[in-house]
């Protein structure tokens, strides 16, 4: 499965390994490895189906397809699809899991109000 | 109209009787009522988030279930990661085991007296001998005082090819019950490897008596049954 293209999509490859702080101002899609933390405060992450991810992450939305290993900050939504293997915490507004996605952590789902009082 | 009962009755006594074994019957949901959930859900109903820890197949039902009704939820599936091909060790007598130590080192970390819920499902009737009382004194420390956990024990006449399910909440006192087929996404551990030694199910590792069950949770405060007409006991413990 290849990543929709988009002006605005930022891509790693399955065969990139990257080890370090990831941030920016535009979506991203990975494919290969990433090691660290992953900063998108506005937006998107995706981990393709061959993507290893072991990182914390915060962003917009996440949609996960992968592997996803830490903790996990979306300020909309999260997508785990049945192809998903995530090992750590969810902290989000919505989430959508589809049957065979693997979660070993906790879902903790932050209203808005909830994120203005700092919960 | 057949009943749902008599459908459930059927799979639940296994594919020895070969008709059914062909049909996608992991595809098939039965439905059933739990008396144990029905108690359960006077905790949930009330005002206080509750913190649950479910310990079956990873659950969107269950996860909408809880986040829904604002509580905060866990999800670990302690018999996908009892696959863990590290796990395998020998004991004394050179048997073959799996370590209980690595695997509550791996699993169930959490801090003591943190949930007010676990779900066990029936995770106790399939889960390696060597592990069962190690996970059972793990989840009495992390459940609160007062916390309560859910389990359910097939009684002998439910036969040893009893299938495993997955459970989801579908209402107060109602699962819904979905066959566990080990396909290869499934077969993976928390380390994301995918586990090819398990070619089938899990299989029934044993059956508990009353009094098995008493002793397997001799360290909680009270205990109560739930007897059900599908070979199934509901236990209720707190802790």
């Amino acid at each position: 499965m290849s990543a929709p293209l988009s002006a605005d999509l930022a891509q790693i490859g399955k065969s990139v390994v990257i080890k370090g702080e990831l941030s920016g101002s535009e979506d991203l899609y990975v494919d290969g490895q990433v090691e660290g933390s992953i900063a998108l405060k506005n937006n998107s992450l995706t981990v393709g189906p061959n993507g290893s991810v072991k990182a914390t992450v915060e962003a917009k939305g996440i949609v996960v397809q992968g592997k996803l290993e830490g903790n996990v900050q979306a300020s909309d939504r999260v997508e785990l699809r049945k192809s998903a293997v995530v090992t750590g915490d969810i902290t989000t507004q919505r989430i959508s899991i589809e049957e065979g996605a693997y979660l070993k952590g906790k879902v903790d789902i932050q209203g808005k109000a909830d994120k203005a009082a700092g919960k | 109209m057949a009943s749902v009962t008599q459908n459930f009755m059927k799979l639940f006594r296994g594919s020895s009787g070969g008709a059914e074994a062909a049909t996608p019957q992991a595809a098939q949901r039965l439905t059933r009522r739990s008396s144990g959930l029905g108690e359960l859900s006077r905790l949930w109903d009330s005002d206080t988030p509750l913190c649950v820890l479910d310990l079956g197949s990873t659950s969107p039902a269950n996860i909408r279930f809880f986040t829904e009704g604002s509580h905060k939820i866990y999800s670990e599936d302690l018999l996908v990661a009892s696959t863990e091909p590290s796990l395998v060790t020998k004991d004394e007598q050179g048997n073959v085991v799996l370590d209980s130590r690595q695997f509550l080192a791996d699993n169930l970390v959490y801090p003591a007296a943190h949930f007010d819920v676990v779900l066990c499902w029936n995770l106790p009737d399939y889960l390696d001998e060597s592990l069962v009382r190690p996970v059972m004194g793990r989840l009495w420390s992390v459940l609160k005082p007062g916390g309560m956990l859910l389990a359910f024990f097939h009684t002998k006449d439910a036969g040893p090819d009893s299938p495993c399910y997955r459970f989801h909440i579908i209402g107060k006192d109602t699962l819904e019950m979905q066959r566990i087929v080990l396909k290869r996404e499934a077969r993976r551990g928390p380390t994301g490897a995918v586990h090819t030694a398990i070619t089938e199910g899990f299989r029934l590792q044993r059956v508990f008596n009353n009094r098995h069950i008493e002793t397997l949770f001799r360290d909680f405060a009270s205990i109560k049954f739930f007897l059900a007409r599908d070979n199934v006991r509901e236990v209720l413990v707190v802790r």
